[in-house]
């Protein structure tokens, strides 16, 4: 027998209550080696940075390999490395930061190689499932030529998944709607 | 490489799945749902772009036991004195869309309480707070996926989507489930709410079935003489999908 599945409500206005917990932005634990920030601004259709949601990540450490409970590819030996950080505000200027390693690549299917990127899941009021991006980095132009996932984005629109190097990270803004909306992905 | 040579690689060491079924339209809300106002300015308004689940879909995170407090899953007696209201147990089970349930999967909550009021400075509606009761809980499911909290029947509260607007009353759900494909944020609703036909956040899940997926049921065999009436909810995740890693469509 199949069953279907519960479907998705908003994670409301009030989700720092039960939400956040200590070290939840931390992908990785404080002062690991080659520790970077990701932070970025999320934006409303009205181009209005949104005061209240909460941003997850999920990646691989860069040897590729997922602190998970399934062991793909042998687990994490990174000291500290849980590959998943919560970003929860809520009534915040928009920014939300992280703290994280760059992601190595990925093998993807039939001989192809994924480059580095983090999953990214954003929830908020006013969203009733949450969206799906990648976050990929601007300074691997050859891995991101060759990355099949990118490859299915319209080209004038790969720009939106593609993290700028700053002093110490990367910024990734979100725009839900606009000239500049972000591509987010049916997953 | 080919599919063979990634499992190889990629050796599953528990009964995973590699793929996940993705659900049919209207399955889930709309993310653009004009009776909630507030999703006009945060909806995508370009189509989503196919995400073929690979190795970073697949998987999750493993946040264990280290994450938990001692009374973390029983709301009651998070302080001195027992919170005002209608003690309650709520629990169920875990289960992926094929029935199978999920292990060691983190269950988090947060709801109002029964008067209707959150904790949280954003929440202004005279209702008062209970110096008891915070709200929130989180436990990990067991063996055969069962997660169970012990908490206070949370009151409806008004809002400003329109007007004389009122949530029915909730509690706010939150699963990990095993892998990102599976991540969910919902909210379980009480039976035969009389509010149910006036709330679009509610009522934005289509299709009927789905929104009784969110509505717990009564039990009076796990309702505990003299201490509390139960109400069993249980949460299906998505199962697996036909293919190893799915195949660039
Ligand atoms: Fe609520």
């Amino acid at each position: 027998m199949i069953f279907s599945t519960t479907p998705s409500q908003t994670v409301g206005p009030f989700f720092a209550i039960g939400m956040p917990w200590d070290a939840g932005p931390c992908a990785v634990t404080d002062g690991a080696p080659g520790a970077i920030t990701i932070s970025g601004t999320v934006y409303d259709g009205a181009g209005e940075p949104v005061p209240d949601s909460l941003i997850e990540t999920w990646q691989a450490d860069p040897e590729g390999r997922f602190a998970d409970l399934h062991g793909y590819g042998g687990a994490s030996e990174l000291a500290g490395f849980r590959g998943f950080a919560r970003f929860g505000q809520e009534d915040g200027d928009g920014v939300y930061e992280i703290v994280t390693v760059k992601p190595g690549p990925l093998p993807g299917v039939d001989g192809a190689t994924q480059a580095p990127h983090i999953d990214v899941s954003l929830f908020a009021r006013g969203m009733l499932h949450r969206v799906v991006t990648r976050i990929y980095f601007a300074d691997e132009p050859d891995a991101n030529a060759a990355d099949p996932v990118l490859a299915r984005v319209p080209a004038e629109r790969r720009a939106t998944l593609l993290a700028e190097p700053t002093d110490g990270g990367y910024r990734f803004d979100i725009h839900l709607q606009g000239p500049d909306e972000t591509v987010f992905f049916d997953v | 490489m080919t599919v063979s040579e990634e499992r190889q690689i990629y050796t599953p060491l528990g009964e995973t799945p590699t793929s996940y079924v993705r659900e049919p339209e209207g399955a889930q809300p709309p993310l653009d749902f004009p009776p909630y106002k507030s999703t006009s300015l945060r909806h995508p308004t370009q189509p989503l772009v196919y995400l073929p689940q690979m190795i970073t879909e697949v998987t999750g995170p493993q946040l264990g036991p280290a994450l938990l407090g001692e009374g973390d899953s029983d709301l009651t007696t998070q302080h001195e004195g027992m919170p005002i209201g209608e003690r309650i147990i709520v629990y169920g089970r875990v289960f992926d869309t094929e029935g199978k349930p999920l292990r060691d999967t983190l269950v988090e909550i947060w709801q109002a309480n029964a008067a209707g009021r959150y904790r949280h400075k954003w929440d202004r509606w005279p209702a008062e707070l209970d110096p008891n009761f915070t709200g929130a809980g989180r436990c990990l499911t067991d063996g055969e996926g069962r997660y169970s909290f012990t908490t206070i029947k949370p009151g409806p509260y008004p809002w400003g989507n329109h007007h004389n607007a009122w949530r029915p009353a909730h509690i706010h759900f939150s699963l990990l489930g095993r892998a990102f494909t599976q991540r969910l944020v919902t909210q379980m609703y009480f039976p035969a709410d009389p509010l149910f036909e006036f709330d679009p956040i509610f009522n934005s899940v289509r299709d009927p079935g789905g929104r009784e997926r969110m509505i717990s049921r009564f039990s009076i065999h796990e309702s505990v003489p003299n201490w509390a009436l139960a109400y069993e909810f249980d949460i299906y995740l998505r199962g697996p999908g036909a293919t190893p890693f799915e195949a660039a469509l």
